[in-house]
């Protein structure tokens, strides 16, 4: 066997690469990582973005559970879980700071309210927790893991208790909208509370059935969030290196190097993964092919079209994954004021009602630029010093709703300017000292990430959070249990059941199938 | 002494069908209705003198077979005439006609674009097959999923192995149907923006949603899945107008000994030691009966004729939140001859079909986008239908009645509630519309009745004008219908069952609310069950 050959191949140092890589090398796997950037992390790999400034690309929070932390001992490593206030702000009224299950500067209505919807919520976050963990199988073909899954399911509703258990039928289907005007009435309240379940993926506070279930996957891990993601990266490199993972970065795969070989039970040749080609031409072998790129990346343009059968390339193809989110990074020349917020170190949320997002999601929708966009921000560098000069900060905003593709000519220098104009006119309402500390502007659009960081449609769940892309069916069935068509390829990226944001899951459920 | 077996309030199509199942099993029924006319929604008004209106619903697809049949609908005097291809105007002035001919459909399609042509076959296959499971649901009692009764169980296996047995393949395409938006939906199959637009109408109609919005490939699913006398798909009109689907069931219902009283509006459900006991009209008299049966809306039922006190703790809040939201308007016109429309062939065929004005999947939104902000659009959707194209008896001869739906008209303007000039200004885009498509339209207006949701609330009795009697989304779903643990037609006060499309299966002239709400009620009252079994049609 060549000295070139390892047990398995992780296509890119992701998160969940990285995760997956460390747990298969703990398990005496010889992996090897690559990684199409210079830096490891992805889409949570940090770079300089004005000279001295430094700035995560499109995450800068983590929700990896603690098994995940405990297992690959990332504390040795530098990781510290640390805690995230979502501060709400609108115009003129007092700022709103909720913090888990405490909610400060509401109203006493609004307070029981919350409190209500909060234990109810939180119930049945709970519920669902043990199903993020856990490979999900196929159904319609009564097996006996599918009928032991779904016992398992209607097990967990059924002990919610009678009046839970239709309130949990119901509401999972309800746009955020009609959820919170149930509950709360301050309409910063609401825009707050519905946020979680919008984010990074094309729903609108009215847009049904898919935001609770969002909102629900969101919350489980609050309890172990890690604000410093620089850290969180440096300690996954970390940690899959000590396991024995080689990491290679500045390695970007050209292909998945497929062959068929007579099948096993049959006549039929079956297609399999053997390694793959470097886009410098280098080739390297491997009994596994674990991709952590995005569903569309890996089968239309690492594996090809050719190698898949017809109705399962057609799924691969509708995948929806158009990123509406926009990264703003702004390097300061101080700590930025917002009226009535005496620490920014959390989470800021530039929504004052549910309806303005709704307007910014209407505007995208037809591909237009928001005419007032809706952001959350946060001060990164409060809660890692080395992101910037002393006394200096970083200011990094998820803008929504913003188009993948803007009507009538497409990002252009113009376009870019009106966004980042609108965002500044935004910030400084809240704001107003911000636009005379700015240095530096760096503005990231979903065709930017797409572009940089090879993500399709620079989407940050790699695909929308949506009923029929999610559990069973993420990214689609055939490829939904992490192994796909092809034997030997796996996924581990975000496109995987649970999905998206920094939890590591997907790369976690991966390693599992793949130890197999 | 109860005067009444049943009292059933409100005569829509709903309450009759449920008064004439009891009255069949052999119960004392009275139907008590506000107005001066029984139907409801379902009516035929002469609102200027030759002409008769279907002034709020204007077709008909859903009407369970086994019903009509059972209930002998036919020698009563309902006639169900299918109606022909609609066609489809786009913002640029072309159009799509439809046909029924398979193959006069696919050459015109194949005008716009072969590839679409081929998928009209694809899409009008899938839907067909995907509704067949709703179908087999239109005629019985959901499953209370936190029940441990038999019954409950068996019904939620009944449910789980038609699911099932859609296959793995096809259940995951099934899923998609909640959460696709029908532009979404639309993508996959079509190419053009006319094809696409074309099919979209039917996602949006009566529904708070947009063609963009998740979950509106649903609503197009729960409007394809209908039948006239078993053709599935097919849209139907009622001869003399939709009223006389009313007339008939009321007249199946005399003909079992059943008693309709009009002008008699309810002021209270009374309720005596938990119980249901009786109604108190607006005129002060207290009619007895064992048995109150609502036709009336969820919200209206709990909110507006029943004491809060009177409910158990939580309903009231329940049916405050339902969502019901009024999104059409109804313009009824009476012409003076039959409109000529551009680029449209002059011939009888399509004369004889509906008219879509959808323009394009991109209006329909903007349409959506304007109620969202409380007005309405000044394009907004509009699916007109000439019935006296081909039913002699709505309009003088010669002359034409057009009946035009509109989506979305808010229930209330951003600027306050709903005035004459408001709502004056609100025809007359519809007519500017309409006279776009069709110069001289105007000048052939002989009488003119705009409909509001405010209009459609005040005379109809439906919350906000809502034409489902409260949104088909999932949350108002099957077991979800009104609210969680009272999808079975009984209420949360004993002997009191609700009948109208507020249970499952929702909206739609259908009567299967009405016919399945008797079923249980018959139940309880352990007598022998008159409600038929649907027939469903595998295809």
């Amino acid at each position: 066997m060549a000295v070139n050959h390892y047990d398995t191949i992780v296509i890119g140092a992701g998160h969940n690469g990285l995760v997956c890589a460390s747990y298969l090398a703990r398990n005496g796997k010889r992996v090897l990582v690559l990684e199409a950037a210079d830096v490891c992390g992805g889409l949570a790999a940090t770079h300089e973005f004005h000279p001295g400034f430094n700035a995560c690309v499109a995450q800068y929070a983590s929700h990896l559970p603690r098994r995940i932390v405990e297992d690959l001992k990332l504390a040795d490593y530098g990781y510290q879980p640390g805690r995230l206030d979502l501060i709400g702000l609108s115009p003129g009224a007092t700022p709103l700071r909720l913090s888990d299950a405490n909610l400060n500067g509401a109203a006493s209505a609004d307070l029981e309210a919350y409190r209500d919807y909060h234990r109810l919520v939180d119930k049945l976050a709970q519920m669902f927790q043990p199903f993020w963990q856990k490979t999900v199988p196929p159904i319609g073909n009564n097996s006996l893991p599918e009928i032991l899954a779904f016992a398992q399911l209607g097990f967990k509703i059924r002990t919610l208790g009678k009046e839970d258990m239709q309130e949990f039928f119901r509401i999972i289907a309800l746009p955020m909208y009609d959820l919170l005007d149930e509950y709360v009435s301050s309409p910063l309240l609401k825009a707050m509370l519905s946020w979680d379940g919008l984010i990074g993926t094309k729903q609108a506070p009215r847009s049904p059935n898919n935001s609770v279930l969002h909102l629900l996957y969101r919350l489980q891990g609050s309890a172990d969030v890690c604000v410093n993601v620089p850290g969180l990266v440096n300690a996954l490199s970390g940690a899959a290196e000590a396991a024995g993972v080689e990491i290679r970065t500045g390695a970007p795969v050209a292909r998945i190097q497929i062959e068929a070989t007579p099948g096993q039970t049959s006549d039929v040749t079956q297609l399999a993964a053997t390694g793959v080609v470097l886009e410098n031409g280098e080739q390297i072998t491997a009994s596994q092919v674990i991709s952590n790129a995005d569903p569309k990346t890996t089968f239309l343009t690492l594996a090809g079209a050719e190698y898949l059968d017809i109705e399962f390339t057609n799924r691969i193809a509708r995948y929806r994954d158009r990123g509406m989110v926009s990264k703003l990074h702004l390097a300061l020349d101080g700590l930025p004021a917002f009226s009535g917020v005496e620490n920014p170190d959390g989470r800021l949320l530039l929504a004052p009602d549910v309806e303005t997002i709704e307007w910014a999601y209407d505007n995208a929708k037809y591909g237009e630029l928001p005419e007032q966009p809706v952001m959350e921000l946060m001060v990164p560098s409060l809660h890692n010093t080395e992101l910037a000069p002393a006394g200096q900060h970083v200011l990094s905003a998820n803008i929504m709703y913003t188009p993948f593709e803007v009507r009538d000519g497409g990002w252009t220098e113009t376009s870019r300017a009106a966004l980042l104009e609108s965002a500044l006119t935004v910030l400084e309402a809240y704001a107003p000292s911000i636009r005379s500390q700015v240095l530096g502007a760096q503005l990231l659009t979903p065709q930017d990430l797409e572009n940089t960081y090879r993500v399709s449609g620079g989407h940050w769940h790699h695909g929308d959070f949506a009923l029929d892309q999610l559990i069973m069916m993420r990214p689609t069935h055939g490829a939904a249990q992490y192994t796909t068509p092809i034997s030997g390829l796996m996924l581990c990226g975000a496109g995987t059941h649970p999905a998206g944001d920094l939890t590591g899951l997907p790369g976690f459920n991966a390693a599992r199938e793949a130890l197999k | 002494m109860s005067q009444y077996d049943a009292i059933i309030i409100g005569a829509g199509h709903n309450g009759l069908t449920n008064a004439a199942y009891l009255a069949k099993a052999g119960l004392n029924v009275l139907v008590v209705e506000k107005n001066d006319y029984i139907g409801g929604a379902a009516v035929s008004r002469e609102l200027h003198e030759g002409w008769v209106y279907s002034n709020c619903s204007y077709v008909c697809s859903m009407m369970r077979q086994s019903l009509h049949r059972d209930l002998d609908l036919s020698r009563h005097g309902l006639m169900l005439v299918p109606y022909l291809g609609t066609v489809n105007f786009a913002d640029n002035g072309d159009t799509l006609l439809s046909y029924h001919s398979e193959a006069a459909a696919y050459n015109e399609l194949k005008r716009i674009s072969r590839h679409d042509a081929d998928a009209m076959f694809r899409i009008q296959t899938d839907l067909t097959r995907y509704s067949q499971v709703i179908r087999k649901t239109l005629l019985r009692t959901p499953p209370d999923p936190t029940s441990f009764k038999p019954r409950d169980i068996h019904e939620l296996l009944f449910l789980a192995k038609e699911f099932w047995s859609l296959g793995e393949k096809e259940l995951y395409e099934y899923i998609r149907f909640f959460t696709l938006s029908a532009a979404d939906f639309l993508d996959e199959y079509f190419e053009t923006d006319i094809v696409k637009t074309s099919m979209a109408g039917a996602g949006i109609i009566g529904t708070a949603l947009g063609v963009y919005s998740p979950g509106s490939s649903y609503i197009l699913l729960h409007h394809v899945m209908g039948d006239v006398d078993g053709s599935i798909g097919a849209w139907g009109l009622a001869r003399g107008g939709m009223g006389a689907i009313s007339n008939a069931i009321a007249s199946a219902l005399q003909s079992y000994g059943g008693e309709i009283r009009t002008n008699a509006p309810v002021e209270r459900i009374l309720v005596k030691d938990g119980k249901a006991s009786g109604v108190a009209l607006s005129n002060g008299d207290v009619l007895n009966a064992d048995i109150i049966v609502s036709n009336l809306d969820a919200r209206r039922t709990f909110t507006q004729i029943m004491e809060k006190e009177d409910l158990p703790p939580g309903i009231y809040e329940k049916a405050a939140n339902y969502k019901i939201r009024g999104s059409s308007g109804k313009v009824n016109i009476a012409l003076s001859g039959l409109p000529k429309f551009n680029n449209v062939p002059d011939n009888p065929y399509v004369n004889r079909g509906g008219q879509a004005f959808s323009g394009s999947l991109e209006t329909m939104e903007r349409a959506y986008d304007c109620w969202k902000r409380g007005t309405w659009s000044d394009d907004p959707f509009i699916e007109g239908v000439i019935p006296s194209a081909w039913d002699p008896t709505v309009a003088p001869p010669g002359m034409h009645w057009m009946s035009n739906f509109i989506q979305y008209c808010p229930p209330e303007l951003a600027d306050g509630p709903w005035t004459e000039e408001k709502r004056d200004q609100f025809g007359q885009t519809v007519i500017d519309k309409i006279e776009r498509y069709s110069p001289g339209f105007k000048d052939l207006i002989v009488h003119m009745e705009v409909r509001t949701p405010w209009e459609i609330e005040q005379e109809v009795g439906l919350t906000e004008g809502n034409i489902f009697q409260g949104e088909l989304t999932i949350d108002q779903l099957l077991f979800n219908r009104p609210f969680p643990g009272y999808a079975q037609y009984r209420m949360p006060v004993k002997n009191m069952y609700m009948c109208g499309s507020s249970t499952h299966p929702g909206g739609g002239v259908s009567s299967a609310c009405g016919a399945n709400a008797a079923r249980e009620i018959l139940m309880d009252l352990r007598r022998p069950n008159t409600v038929p079994e649907d027939d469903c049609y595998d295809e």
